[in-house]
């Protein structure tokens, strides 16, 4: 039990009577490995890693993360348990507009964590050099490229110090050449023995950093397996479809 | 060429305008004076000889027509300053509820919107007067002995004599405005991208301070002008005044005309001083404005 990050047992949500959004989901991700979540849109896998710290509420199933067990029953005491435990980036970034990057990034260790205000302001700006922004650290936002304001994003989450990183399509906004900033930020955390549950459609990114790829289609789990055997050899058809038509690209 | 045609039919146009103006203006004056009411003010000066019910300054029936006018205006001031606030307080609350995922919250706040929304505030005041105040007979309701007791009398609050006519009107423009400034809060709040609630609650911030420190900073800028239309309508309702008995600068300034007969001064009297109260508004507003503009660095 104290090797598994998270874990989901028949996992089910839906939005309408017969269509679902997750469909009996059943996944397990160990400490300090990578999974990788692909599937074309609409498929679930955002759905899914926002069900793991409670933004997006389910109807039957579990979800067990660090521990601590959810279920249909929105309890707002647990959930808020595994958001300080558990980091989250978005595709849009979500930074919030009227606070300097310092101020984004110290909020919560200070609200949430009680920490001294020297003492977050000092792990911010450590963070920041690790992310080559710490010249940025008295900006707002809005004077940030996309790929610096991701790689803020990222220093935001990491300042909790969480035990789990969910990344939700984290590149899907960025310019092509920008990509690369945010996912070298990514390699290097997962070198570093992170868990992380990523959404992505970067082949290159799971290839390299994966344990685990695990491709979703219509709220369902097509298949689970490692990158080397689902990127060469996809199992099911469904899955060598959207390689194809992502290699195309 | 045609410019030129264009500018002079203008021109003769304003000049039409001028001399109507000045035939009419003419013509009141002569009539004015007929009547023995040519247009002064030096009738300020005289005792106004009626008493007035609630002064906050030093005032009796000996003192000036202007000292009266200007009790009916520090009269208006206090109600409607009072108004603002408690307006403010019930408009944020009611606005925070209604975008609550609390069902009850949400659903009390929307049938107060509603309700209040869709009568007259005319009727409301009635209400309040009659029904809630004068209502009570010789009931006298104490919540809180020694702090708070309410009657027909008013409102007994920590020694602080509130009239009925007073509470009543305050009640109302409060309760009124408040519907209104709970859906302009409504609307700042919706403002806001989802992505930005998301983005406090995954970093574990409850919902309180997620609200306070990032929500409602961003709502601001969208608030405020609405709000500050808002207030307007609050100050200028205030002139419903009349309707409970209270004496604001309209009240007073009715009884003025009927004891004087000087319905064009004392209406340019009212005018300006009430454009006098809401340039004060406007521009408070306009500070606040920039202040949230500035401290909102990224717009």
């Amino acid at each position: 039990m104290d090797h598994i990050a998270v874990r989901t047992k028949k996992l089910s949500k839906s939005y309408t009577q017969g269509l679902y959004a997750l469909d009996d989901i059943s996944i397990q991700v160990d400490h300090g490995k990578v999974l990788v979540v692909m599937g074309p849109s609409g498929s679930g896998k955002s759905t899914l890693i926002r069900t793991f710290n409670g933004l997006e509420p389910f109807d039957e199933g579990e979800v067990n993360v660090l521990g601590i067990q959810i279920d249909s029953t929105y309890d707002e005491r647990k959930i808020r348990k595994i958001r300080k435990r558990v980091g989250m980036v978005f595709q849009q970034f979500n930074l919030f507009p009227h606070l300097s990057i310092l101020e984004n990034i110290t909020l919560a260790p200070i609200q949430v964590q009680k920490r001294r205000p020297i003492e977050a302001e000092e792990h911010a700006m450590h963070l920041l050099s690790q992310m080559g922004i710490a010249t940025h650290s008295s900006k707002y936002p809005s004077q940030l490229s996309g790929g610096e304001q991701q790689r803020v994003a990222i220093a935001r989450a990491l300042a909790l110090k969480p035990e789990l990183l969910l990344f939700d399509e984290p590149t899907s906004a960025l310019d092509p050449e920008r990509v690369n900033e945010v996912l070298d930020v990514m390699r290097r955390l997962a070198k570093q023995g992170m868990t992380m549950v990523v959404v992505t459609h970067e082949v290159a990114f799971a290839k390299e950093v994966a344990d685990q790829v695990l491709f979703m289609d219509a709220g369902k789990v097509i298949e689970t397996s490692t990158p080397d055997l689902f990127f060469s050899n996809a199992q099911h058809e469904r899955s060598r479809r959207f390689l194809n038509q992502i290699e195309k690209k | 060429m045609k410019q030129f045609n264009k500018l002079y039919f203008q021109l003769a146009l304003l000049a039409a305008v001028f001399i109507l103006l000045a035939i009419l203006i003419n013509n009141l004056t002569i009539n004015l004076s007929r009547a023995g009411l040519e247009f002064s003010f030096s009738w300020l000066y005289r005792p106004a000889s009626f008493a007035l019910a609630e002064h906050p300054l030093p005032y009796s029936p000996s003192d000036s027509y202007a000292w009266a006018l200007f009790m009916g205006w520090l009269n208006s001031l206090k109600v409607i300053i009072v108004s603002l606030f408690l307006a403010t307080c019930i408009g944020v609350f009611m606005g925070l509820a209604r975008t609550s995922n609390n069902t009850i919250l949400n659903f009390t706040s929307a049938i107060y919107i509603t309700i209040i929304r869709q009568t007259p505030l005319l009727l409301q005041l009635m209400f309040w007067y009659f029904v809630a105040f004068l209502g009570l007979r010789d009931n006298t309701f104490t919540p809180l002995k020694g702090i708070l007791s309410i009657s027909n009398q008013g409102i007994e609050l920590l020694g602080l004599n509130l009239s009925s006519e007073f509470s009543a009107l305050l009640f109302g423009l409060s309760v009124f405005a408040g519907a209104y400034i709970a859906e302009v809060v409504r609307g700042g709040i919706l403002s806001v991208s989802t992505g930005q609630w998301e983005a406090f609650r995954s970093l574990g911030l409850p919902e309180s301070s997620g609200l306070y420190k990032i929500i409602i900073p961003q709502a601001l800028p969208a608030i405020i002008p609405g709000l500050t239309s808002q207030y307007l309508n609050l100050a200028k309702n205030s002139t419903l005044a009349i309707a409970v008995g209270y004496s604001d600068i309209y009240a007073v300034n009715d009884t003025v005309i009927n004891q004087t007969g000087r319905a064009v001064e004392s209406f340019i009297i009212l005018l300006v001083s009430f454009l006098i109260l809401n340039l004060i508004i406007t521009n408070g507003m306009e500070i606040i404005n920039r202040m949230t503009l500035n401290t909102n660095k990224y717009q």
